[in-house]
């Protein structure tokens, strides 16, 4: 071989190159280790970026559940903050959160307004009978209509939409308390500030 | 012989597909269109699928949206800026060549580049070399394989 006794030295001294497989090998398996330990730590709970940040809310005009005299339209989400929140009766994290809708219904910080996403109204209006109605005014969403127009990817998802009816928020996953105290609430009174 | 008959009878069988009878359109045209544009977007919730090869409720009411709008006459990347617009690019299944994802279109062909510079490098100093061993090499593999094909 080229490094035997007889040869020329400039082989040894170029070995270092064959790391380099070795060292990028390594790097990479560094990299998927820590996407992987983020996803299972819940750091990164939606691989979608909001692309609808400082946008005004799209148009809809969803109908209201039975026994509800008003649906949710675009409309409604003008001259002042509002909250609104995608849920489903078969959307295991929207338990979870719940119970924390309602104690922000309760502290009237905001207007909480509910889609009904991909689900029969029946189903919702037996999830809201059983838990509380945490919503000043919910619309139904049986096919994604509103969900795709909010990119909405899965539920819960909740938006902070401003007084001129721009989109200034978005919490992907379910509300916790601590998201509520350190971000959602501070944004709350910085919109409501704003002319 | 039974054998046999099994294995044609499996050639018979249908991949299962995503999209379900019900959702195609009537007009052969535009329901190709749709799977054209299907395809190019990436269901949501899943890592690498499309819409079209996808089981996911909200992949199915996005088929429907799709073909909901072709009929309502909206061209094929009307379509797909509107997806775009509310998911970003990251629902395209086929990526923009971009700023941002520059280095995916170039990396193969970088690489391809700078494999070649190193087996030329390699190559010329084998050839310049006066070092007898790696020349005689370089001669036994070419008589090796000139004697395996007479």
């Amino acid at each position: 071989m080229a490094d035997s006794t007889a040869s020329v030295p400039a082989p040894r001294a170029r070995r270092w190159p064959y790391l380099i497989p070795l060292v990028a090998v390594l790097a990479l398996g560094g990299v998927f280790t820590k996407r992987l330990l983020d996803v299972e730590n819940g750091l990164e709970v939606t691989a979608l970026p909001t692309v609808l940040l400082n946008t005004p809310v799209p148009d809809f005009d969803m109908p209201p559940l039975p026994g509800h005299a008003e649906g949710l339209k675009s409309a409604d989400l003008k001259g002042q903050v509002y909250m609104i929140n995608f849920w489903g009766s078969w959307c295991v994290t929207c338990l979870y959160e719940h119970p924390i809708l309602i104690d922000i219904a309760k502290s009237r910080d905001v207007p909480l307004y509910g889609v009904a996403w991909r689900d029969t109204p029946e189903k919702s209006i037996a999830w809201l009978a059983e838990r509380g109605d945490p919503y000043d005014k919910i619309g139904q969403d049986p096919n994604s209509k509103a969900a795709i127009a909010f990119g909405v990817a899965q539920a819960p998802e909740t938006f902070l939409v401003d007084k001129k009816g721009v989109i200034r928020y978005k919490q992907p996953g379910p509300i916790t308390p601590d998201a509520w105290r350190n971000d959602i609430l501070p944004k709350i009174l910085e919109l409501k500030a704003e002319p | 012989m039974r054998r046999l008959v099994f294995a044609l009878a499996l050639l018979l069988a249908a991949p299962a597909f995503a999209v379900q009878p019900y959702e195609m359109l009537k007009d052969p045209v535009l329901e190709a269109r749709a799977r054209d544009v299907s395809k190019g977007l990436r269901c949501v919730v899943c890592q690498n699928e499309s819409i079209d090869d996808s089981d996911a409720e909200i992949a199915h009411d996005m088929r429907l949206l799709v073909r909901e709008r072709l009929v309502a006459g909206d061209t094929n990347q009307q379509i797909v800026d509107y997806m775009v617009s509310r998911y970003g690019d990251y629902v395209r299944l086929k990526p923009r060549l971009m700023g941002s994802t520059l280095i995916l279109w170039l990396g193969p062909f970088l690489i391809l580049l700078l494999g070649s510079f190193v087996v030329f490098r390699r190559m010329k100093e084998a050839l310049e070399s006066p070092d007898l061993t790696t020349a005689a090499d370089i001669t036994v593999a070419s008589t090796d394989s000139g004697e395996k094909t007479p």
